[in-house]
């Protein structure tokens, strides 16, 4: 398994790129923004922009604030203090222009059990002025046969996948998909995960609510960590990952023995440790492509290659004191 | 870019309107307790009260009426009651329940559409089963053509205005489906005594009718009986229903809940 690892490095620098030419005018631009229920402060002094064509993503834990900052934005809530800027409007006083060009999916449930995906959709795309194709945008979310079942009907998958249809019936500019992935199976994750990267494609702006750690590396160009309110770090998920650990670990079996001086020698790497037939190599940088390639010239194959992708989890970790898997415990 | 330009253009809008209300219509259909309980009930308890022979026959103390002459409004009432207390809140509270409305106002129409639309079907289903009430008692059992069809139109809207704000406040006060149809049972059973289901008011002790004339079916009813038999209502029944309506109107403004 070497070729992952070159999968996302170039997953990365095709995410750099796109950002350098986006990188020209804020789709959401939020300053300063807090927002209490009372005694509780749920979003305190946020602040962050999100470049047209980014993907976004907000992560935390349960209770961190995210939802409450995302609905500021978007102007399903009126913030206490701070300015809050959707493709140059404001959402409380533009609440209509907003709502058009900004497509929300919110988490499941949401629609009445005993309509059907067609009459769902088609009520939908009824308020927007220049929506999508019902069966266009159906077919692409691997619809287009549920038309006439009704939202009870419908697996998990599938509800989520309406959902996201109606985030998008409207051709929006920026879509706010919150939580989009949980509750679901890891395969339909994965299925989620293309269509995300699919929407992208399409030119929109993506803010991505989660709080899995893999999500957030797998999809977003930069990532904000909210917790208790505030954000606590904002970077992509690689830098994240690097300043919370200091490096990528590299665990594999090589073909045939080999001297470790072929890859303490290599810059990237920091450590090499054995543990019977396989090797961890710990370092920073581009280090699996360097520990493959110098083994290739001696003539050794890395079997079985395993990458440690907890990364971000140990920059949540780090960061916020929290375990991301014990939102509950946390707070 | 006020926030009043609005970037569909208005008959769009109204299509959009229409799309909500469409959808609702189906809703009511696929989950008929509101076409049971507005239709199908009252005209039941009609042929049920017709099968009775004394019905047929005029009372001296029911004024020279005969019983099914006196429950027709009744009836007329029972199916407004049962359309704006349990018609009305229980898919409203579903709907807040599910975050359909708060889905609603994440699109650029507002979400109180639902509450008009539902508005709009309820009262389809409410014409239709007055309509379908009247002709029966009048072709079927013989029941008089009401002699003031506009008095008793107005009659019929004014209690409608006076029951739908207090549907839409029992969906703001109860926090679920099963919540909304308790409290709608309790409110409604009450105010149905005091209409003269189980007791015409023209039987009830002077005490008892005192105080339905204060309640809204019981003033609703009244209204109706004085415009089924020609004459237009007195203002004291009329001013009841327009102040339930104007008080709870208030309340519902005040209270009403979208999340």
């Amino acid at each position: 398994m070497g070729i992952p690892q070159s999968t996302v490095d170039r997953g990365f620098d095709v995410r750099a790129d796109r950002l350098q030419r986006a990188a020209t005018r804020p789709a959401l631009e939020i300053e300063h923004l807090r927002k209490t229920y009372g005694e509780l402060v749920a979003v305190d002094d946020v602040s962050f922009s999100v470049t047209e064509g980014e993907i976004f993503g907000i992560l935390g834990p349960n209770g961190a604030g995210k939802t409450t900052a995302v609905e500021c934005a978007i102007g399903l809530r009126s913030p206490d203090s701070g300015t809050v800027r959707l493709m140059g409007l404001d959402p409380q006083a533009d609440r209509d222009r907003v709502h058009e060009i900004v497509g929300v999916q919110l988490q499941a449930g949401a629609l009445p059990a005993k309509l059907r995906v067609g009459e769902i959709l088609h009520m939908y795309r009824s308020f927007y002025p220049d929506p999508a194709d019902v069966g266009e945008l159906t077919e692409a979310l691997g619809l287009a046969g549920k038309l006439k079942d009704s939202y009870k009907s419908l697996s998990g998958g599938q509800r989520q996948r309406l959902s996201v249809a109606l985030a998008l019936i409207g051709r929006p500019k920026i879509a706010v998909l919150d939580e989009m992935t949980t509750g679901l199976d890891p395969q339909a994750r994965r299925d989620a995960w293309a269509l995300i990267a699919g929407i992208r494609e399409r030119g929109v702006t993506i803010v991505l609510v989660t709080h899995f750690m893999e999500e957030a590396e797998r999809l977003c160009d930069r990532v904000a960590l909210i917790d208790g309110g505030r954000i606590v770090a904002l970077d992509t998920p690689a830098s994240l990952a690097a300043r919370a650990r200091g490096g990528t670990t590299v665990r594999f079996e090589p073909s045939a023995p080999f001297d470790d001086r072929l890859l303490t020698g290599l810059p990237e790497v920091r450590r090499v440790e054995h543990e019977g037939q396989h090797v961890t190599v710990t370092g920073t940088g581009e280090l699996v492509n360097a520990v493959i390639l110098a083994l290739h010239t001696a003539g050794v194959t890395a079997h079985d290659v395993r990458l440690d992708s907890s990364n971000l989890e140990d920059a949540f970790v780090k960061l916020t004191g929290n375990h991301p898997d014990q939102e509950g415990a946390a707070r | 870019m006020s926030s009043l330009s609005l970037s569909l253009p208005r008959p769009a809008r109204r299509a959009a309107f229409g799309q909500v209300v469409l959808n609702e219509a189906r809703l009511t259909r696929r989950q008929p307790a509101s076409l049971i309980g507005g239709i199908v009930f009252p005209v039941v308890l009609l042929v049920i009260f017709s099968a009775i022979p004394a019905f047929h026959l005029p009372a001296a103390d029911l004024g020279g009426l005969t019983p099914l002459e006196v429950y027709v409004p009744i009836l007329i009432v029972l199916s407004l009651g049962l359309l704006t207390l349990f018609g009305l809140p229980m898919p409203l509270t579903t709907y807040r329940e599910l975050g359909v409305l708060r889905r609603l106002s994440a699109t650029p129409v507002p979400p109180w559409w639902l509450l008009a639309a539902q508005g709009v079907v309820q009262l389809c289903v409410a014409v239709a089963g007055i309509v379908l009430l009247l002709v029966t008692s009048i072709t079927v059992y013989g029941v008089p053509v009401p002699k003031n069809p506009g008095a008793l139109t107005f009659s019929i809207a004014l209690t409608a205005a006076a029951l739908f704000p207090m549907g839409l406040l029992i969906a703001s006060v109860a926090r679920t489906a099963t919540g909304a149809s308790v409290i709608g049972r309790l409110v409604l059973f009450p105010m149905i005594f005091f209409a003269g289901m189980w007791w015409p008011r023209e039987l009830m002790p002077g005490v008892l009718q005192g105080i339905s004339d204060f309640t809204p079916l019981g003033a609703a009813v009244d209204a109706m009986q004085d415009s089924v038999q020609g004459q237009f209502p007195p203002a004291a029944p009329l001013l009841v229903l327009v102040a339930y309506a104007l008080v709870f109107g208030f309340l519902a403004k005040r209270f009403f809940r979208w999340e």
